[in-house]
């Protein structure tokens, strides 16, 4: 039997003015603006851009506005808008050796040229709560020092003229793109990165730390962390050569992790890698941890049966807008299913209790 | 009159002057166009357009590219009476930014190029600098200076 249920609609668009005056709060208090919201929660706005695909950080905002702070709300309209833009193309892989580094440490080389830059860094701090925040107050401008003109070389390209880390076999290979293909396993290195680094902040820290404690155990030092900014630079086919299309900031972490060698591999350190947009260190710490133990079967080394390890698992789960839509439709109505489920249990109960009778009598 | 000088000796390239379009703030930009006081007539072969850009990075820096995620991009191609034909491929969603960098690219190629070139490209260059100088500044006062506590006799 087909019952048609309607009658939902005046109840949906209630809603969706309550939602709205919800999302308002007390009109008592000054709305908040787009700007403010970029300017004054850009670790949010940045957690946004790189979960929703998207590097625009008024959109990010705006999102964040909409969602009323419900970041994966706000990264689930930044994918649905992202969808209605047509694509120009696709840029050069950037040379994060160029970026302008605002951060820059090492936790291996004390002493690498460039130095151990902090930058804005909640490390350090004593995440006490400060009061002071709760009233308005000027901020004191920032000590300003020699400005760097070079770039900041790479650390692990001290490592590499020693031969004593792997290297990164170069190559122009176009890489898959799971925003356009659904993704298949197995999966190569650049598409695992691709679903990393927009991958589920809690998700890819979860299973970063399981690595840590012991789920295919493999001990990383942080041989560098850099955030800072870094030029795009696109063909453009009219033109016949390349510009800079904008300037993005990113995160970026490189791991260097012991690797007793195989048969064909001397002894060395391998890597593990993350680059995230915005300034998001620690989804970029998660994500070089999770691309080393994904590494294994490449590295020749043993399956230990750890979640990290296993790419159908971390790849299939780390998507938090699949996960919610699939997880919240459960609470949409499924009244018809439930009828039947209802019916069956009914009979199920009353051939158990037929059952009881007869074994009594 | 050195500063002029010095301005029209190191010139701008196509490629040079179309990124520090492409990044330069929008509201800057467009105060130095309106100063400028230069807007051709024109027609736009493609009227401006928002779009994506799939960014690419390397794995280990180095390594094969794989696509890190999008970044908004507006563009625009006008071409001016004399049929001069501009582009504008911008950071962002400002139809109005993209549009004033596809007629300054247009004009740089025609003879007003020293004007432009003076009165926005190097201002905006200037600015470019002066930023990204401010903000490595900031970051350098954050550098760890080490040194060495000596411990016990001698």
């Amino acid at each position: 039997m087909y019952v048609a249920v309607k009658g939902g609609e005046r109840a949906i668009d209630n809603a969706h003015a309550l939602l709205a005056e919800k999302r308002r709060g007390d009109t008592a208090i000054a709305e908040l603006s787009i700007a403010q919201i970029r300017e004054q929660l850009s670790l949010a706005v940045n957690r946004v851009m790189a979960e929703g695909s998207l590097y625009d950080p008024d959109l990010a905002a705006l999102a964040i506005k909409q969602a009323q702070g419900d970041l994966i709300e706000a990264i689930f309209l930044i994918r649905a808008y992202r969808t209605t833009l047509p694509r120009f193309g696709a840029s050069e892989p950037m040379d994060t050796g160029k970026m302008a580094c605002t951060r820059r440490v090492s936790a291996t080389f004390k002493d690498a040229p460039g130095g151990q830059v902090l930058g804005p860094t909640f490390d350090y701090t004593h995440r006490l709560l400060d009061f002071k925040l709760m009233a308005e107050g000027d901020v004191a401008e920032a000590e300003t020092g020699t400005p760097r003109r070079e770039p900041t070389p790479h650390i692990t390209e001290f490592l590499n003229a020693e031969g004593l880390i792997q290297q990164e076999a170069p190559s122009d290979e176009t890489p898959g793109d799971l925003t356009r293909e659904p993704l298949e396993l197995p999966a190569a290195r650049p598409l695992r990165l691709q679903s990393l680094t927009r991958g589920d902040e809690g998700f890819i820290l979860g299973m970063a730390y399981s690595t840590q404690r012991g789920y295919a155990r493999n001990h990383a030092f942080v041989g560098e962390l850099r955030i800072g900014s870094v030029p795009v630079e696109m063909d453009i086919p009219e033109l016949g050569f390349s510009i800079e299309i904008g300037e993005i900031e990113v995160s970026e972490c490189e791991t260097v992790n012991q690797f007793k060698g195989s048969k064909s591999e001397p002894p060395q350190f391998t890597r593990g890698y993350g680059l995230i947009f915005g300034q998001s260190e620690r989804k970029a710490i998660s994500m070089a941890l999770v691309d080393r133990a994904l590494r294994w079967k490449e590295l020749g080394e043993d399956d230990m049966g750890a979640p990290a390890q296993d790419e159908e698992f971390v790849l299939y789960h780390a998507d938090n807008i699949q996960a919610t839509g699939f997880l919240e439709h459960i609470k949409l109505p499924h009244y018809v299913d439930f009828q039947a489920e209802l019916e069956l249990v009914r009979k199920m109960r009353a051939e158990a209790q037929t059952g009881l009778q007869e074994a009594a009598e | 009159m050195a500063q002029a000088i010095k301005q029209t000796e190191e010139k701008l390239d196509r490629k040079e002057w179309m990124s520090l379009l492409a990044k330069a703030p929008a509201d800057r930009l467009a105060e130095l166009w309106a100063a400028a006081d230069s807007a051709p007539e024109h027609v736009f072969l493609r009227a401006p357009e928002q779009g994506a850009v799939m960014v690419r990075g390397r794995t280990g820096a180095t390594g094969a590219p794989f696509n890190l995620g999008e970044m908004t991009v507006t563009r625009c191609t006008a071409r001016l009476s004399d049929g001069t034909v501009g582009h504008g491929y911008v950071q962002g969603r400002d139809k109005t930014k993209a549009v004033t960098a596809a007629l300054i690219d247009a004009l740089m190629q025609t003879d007003q190029a020293h004007v432009i070139h003076d009165a926005i490209l190097m201002p905006l260059r200037e600015n470019a600098e002066a930023a990204a100088q401010a903000k490595a500044a900031k970051a350098a006062a954050t550098k760890v200076e080490f040194f060495t506590l000596v411990r016990g006799e001698d």
